[in-house]
């Protein structure tokens, strides 16, 4: 049997050139994806070239550049962006820390599982939306209210989460930490936070996601700056462009932090058994 | 010396798993727990490594009083049960504290190349065999070097041959510092060929029924006349505490490699 296992342990370095071959083929998926989006653009593009449509309502890809980069040039695009961005990132903490901190009492403890969750679910129901009037009577029209509006949306799934996590975790793992007579922040540092951490990372992903939805929504509401605001103005002056730009900057700006996330967790989670990265290893 | 004085277990559900056990095992000693289930051989093992408190009578080691986890008592479980955020090589360190970082190193990389997995220290638990991730385990339990080693069913789920392998491989490491073994099994094979002592115990509730001492020398042959008729006899204890009909030889020699659940 060793025999057999030696050659297997062996056979991967046998192909080596594995690495660059990985990445052309990384390359034509990303090309394949493009196809689509690229090529609606440029059919569009030719559409209101022709005249086939003057391409108010729906503008081109050349006009939502140029409308983004006249934005980025007088400056409007980070002063919106940098508001933007510092809601969500104040509400993001305020939310990922609150819910942490809950979601761990009440995966750590049954009896305060017990006291806090049938609550904490009932409040979960409620539509973030509808705090809005509340948050605006409590903490006024300017930022506080906004960064409630996100902790809140922010919140529920990281809770959820990870008393999820916690209640998930092998009991047979973490009776060998007893076995080997961890105390209990040892057993908590070296078993119970390695284990959650995989599914703390896609709470914290979900919760960063609907981070950005509850700043649109907070922004539109009423701000006199933020990309929610660039969005309410492209309406209220007939400006579908700016409205499209401010889409574009969201969805730039949310898939960067989103693999900020990701790209800072990666060397935490190398030793999944996730199907996605058996591909790519050994 | 590890003396177990009228133990006994009854689970919060009032389920009485373990009744009146006692045994005295001597250090270096293998001992064989078997029985049907239910017969609380794993209670017994569980009350051993203190992660389950008997309820009634005293489990000592050397004097010590065990009603936690105790250094000197190390476990395999039935499963590998690695980490699988740690590397094989902090898989097997897990168990060593408060020694300088050479000194873990050190018995870290002797313990793998003990199991035959030296070349393995580097790679995630996944990455491993059943067999070589249950060897990896018995690295781990085996690093702290422990007086009393406790084996719940620990190749259970390997296939036959990997057991075989494993086994004669566990009395190899046995060899090196001579732990006191106690093997929980139902696998008359597995009992016969490692143990010194096999214990048969009867269910509900669970409770000694017979010791058979095992005088054979080691290696022992798995296919001498002398261990099938103690495996014969083995299994008509089994079958004597479940108060079921003796098969007669005939029948039994058939039965060859008998797993006996």
């Amino acid at each position: 049997m060793t025999a057999v296992e030696m050659t297997l342990a062996q056979a991967p370095s046998i192909d080596l050139p594995a690495q660059p071959r990985k990445r052309a083929r990384h390359l034509r998926s990303l090309l394949l994806g493009l196809v689509l989006p690229v090529g609606l653009g440029a059919a569009w593009e030719l559409a209101v070239h022709l005249g086939w449509s003057d391409g108010r309502l729906v503008p081109p890809p050349s006009v939502i550049f140029a409308t983004l980069w006249e934005l980025a040039r007088t400056g409007e695009l980070w002063t919106h962006t940098q508001a933007t961005v510092l809601r969500v990132a104040a509400g993001f903490a305020v939310g990922v820390v609150s819910g942490t901190l809950v979601g761990a009492i009440a995966g750590y403890s049954s009896l305060s599982r017990r006291v806090l969750d049938p609550t904490l679910q009932a409040l979960r129901a409620i539509p973030s939306i509808a705090w809005v009037p509340l948050f605006i009577l409590w903490f006024g029209i300017f930022e506080a209210s906004k960064v409630a509006l996100i902790a809140v949306g922010v919140f529920f799934p990281v809770y959820l989460g990870v008393m999820g996590a916690i209640l998930s975790v092998d009991r047979k793992i973490v009776e060998v930490g007893r076995a080997f007579r961890l105390s209990g922040p040892a057993l908590v540092r070296r078993i119970l936070l390695p284990a959650v951490l995989p599914s703390y990372i896609v709470s914290l992903r979900s919760g960063l996601g609907l981070g950005w939805m509850f700043v649109v929504a907070a922004e539109l509401l009423g701000a006199s700056e933020g990309l929610g605001y660039l969005l309410m103005d492209g309406q209220q002056l007939g400006k579908p462009a700016q409205i499209v730009a401010a889409i574009v900057a969201f969805a730039v700006i949310g898939k960067t932090t989103d693999w900020l996330i990701e790209i800072a967790a990666a060397p935490l989670l190398r030793w999944q058994d996730a199907y996605g990265q058996q591909a790519g290893e050994a | 010396m590890l003396r177990l004085d009228q133990v006994g277990k009854t689970y919060p559900n009032g389920v009485n798993a373990l009744e009146r056990f006692s045994a005295s095992i001597k250090p270096g000693e293998i001992v064989a727990v078997i029985g049907g289930s239910g017969c609380g051989k794993s209670t017994l093992l569980r009350a051993i490594a203190g992660l389950d408190r008997a309820s009634r009578g005293t489990i000592t080691l050397d004097g010590d009083v065990i009603t936690a986890p105790h250094p000197k008592i190390g476990i395999i479980f039935q499963e590998p049960r690695l980490l699988p955020w740690l590397s094989v090589a902090d898989n097997v360190a897990f168990g060593l504290d408060g020694l300088s970082k050479q000194e873990r190193t050190a018995r870290v990389t002797q313990a793998l190349s003990r199991v035959g997995l030296a070349d393995k220290a580097g790679v995630w638990p996944r990455e491993l065999s059943g067999g070589q991730a249950q060897r990896v385990a018995i690295a781990r339990a085996l690093v702290p070097r422990p007086e009393v080693l406790l084996l719940d069913e620990p190749f259970s789920a390997l296939d036959a041959f990997t057991r075989r392998d494993l086994q004669d491989h566990l009395l190899d490491l046995w060899a090196d510092s001579r732990p006191t073994l106690i093997l929980v099994t139902h696998d008359v094979d597995e009992a016969v060929v490692l143990a010194d002592r096999i214990v048969v115990m009867r269910p509900r509730p669970g409770r000694l029924f017979e010791e058979i001492p095992v005088f054979l020398s080691r290696p022992r042959d798995r296919a001498s006349a002398l261990f099938e008729d103690l495996k014969r006899r083995v299994l008509t204890s089994l079958d004597q505490s479940l108060d079921r009909a003796v098969p007669d030889r005939q029948d039994q020699a058939l039965t060859g490699e008998a797993m006996w659940w």
